[in-house]
């Protein structure tokens, strides 16, 4: 699954990055501190976290990450969006909680 | 001249912080360990302060205004000011961007005192929370006022700019960064290479009395005043 099919299948739209929408989906990762993401995620992760500061475009770029899932409705700042946009990265913004997201998508098989 | 210092220190406002750590507690510990220069710098807050600096004054320490702000990503950012103005300032946008109530029963009842320590009040607001502030947006807010942001406790795994936002972002207008009293620098540095490009400065990050530092971190600065401390971090 990409990261197109995804959207579809969350019905999210991505707010920055809708060029790299076809990424290949391969699993997925949740958390909010940025130094255990690093560490941890794996490459074509979606990564799901509340965190809205640039810098998790910079570690989803690291790691090659798929896309990014801002949920709880988290606004996200405008220089983070930006640089999203320059580099690829798809952001989807959800108002659903990660538990609700990640039951989602383990019901995609994911 | 090389002066000693002890620029994180939380008083009894602070949620986490010990009854005891009083204006006169803090300050009389400060004058027999020696210091000669600290900031009490408690969380969201900095209604201590302006006792501390009236102490200060008595006992012959200098007193940097401070603050330890929680930023929207659970940063923990120290946050030094020239005057006292420009602190109570800052503090007016700090807390129309804290939500929330202190439960006393939690958190602790965060007191307000006088140079007397005399009790004048308790703070009410959720003093332990995160501002709805980014970390950029405090650096510019305390940058305005003439002020300088210290990232505390880079070293650790919560609350710190590189557990949370997994490096320092390379443009932050900031030139200094706190790392706890005992950690190995080198090996931190090692660890952290972009850590090079600033300045270290060790403090206690004391709650209790018997952890204010001892005359063990040194600064060289041009004069004592509060301005020339700044201007080094």
């Amino acid at each position: 699954m990409d990261v197109r099919q995804l959207c579809h299948s969350l019905k999210l739209e991505p707010v920055a990055g809708a060029n790299g929408m076809d990424k290949e989906v391969n699993g997925a990762f949740a958390g909010d501190l940025l130094s255990y993401i690093m560490a941890n995620a794996a490459k074509g992760n979606v990564w799901l976290t509340i965190q809205a500061h640039s810098n998790i475009v910079a570690v989803a770029c690291l790691l090659e990450l798929a896309c990014i899932i801002v949920t709880g409705g988290v606004q996200v700042d405008s220089d983070t969006l930006e640089k999203a946009d320059r580099e690829g990265i798809p952001i989807l913004s959800a108002d659903q909680d990660v538990y609700t997201l990640c039951c989602k998508l383990h019901g995609l098989g994911i | 001249m090389n002066i000693a210092l002890d620029l994180h220190i939380h008083s009894a406002l602070s949620p986490c912080g010990d009854n005891s750590m009083t204006p006169n507690n803090i300050v009389n510990m400060a004058s027999l360990k020696g210091l000669d220069a600290i900031a009490v710098t408690d969380h969201n807050s900095s209604e201590n302060v302006e006792a501390v600096i009236k102490l200060g004054l008595k006992k012959g320490i200098v007193v940097i205004p401070g603050m330890e702000v929680q930023s929207r990503e659970e940063v923990h950012l120290l946050c030094y000011f020239a005057y006292l103005e420009r602190l109570l300032d800052f503090q007016q946008r700090i807390y129309q961007n804290l939500d929330g109530e202190n439960r006393p029963d939690f958190f602790g009842r965060q007191l307000i005192m006088d140079e007397s320590d005399r009790l004048t009040g308790h703070n009410s607001r959720l003093l332990i929370g995160s501002v709805r502030l980014s970390v950029e947006q405090i650096v510019t807010l305390v940058n305005e006022r003439g002020g300088r942001v210290v990232p505390a406790h880079v070293d650790k795994k919560t609350n710190s700019i590189i557990s949370n936002l997994g490096f320092i972002p390379p443009d932050l207008d900031i030139k200094s960064v706190e790392v706890s009293r005992n950690k190995d620098v080198r090996q931190l540095l090692i660890q952290h290479s972009l850590l090079t490009k600033y300045r270290i400065i060790h403090s206690s990050d004391a709650h209790r009395l018997e952890d204010i530092l001892e005359r063990e971190f040194f600064m060289e600065v041009p004069d004592t005043s509060v301005s020339g401390i700044i201007e080094q971090l």
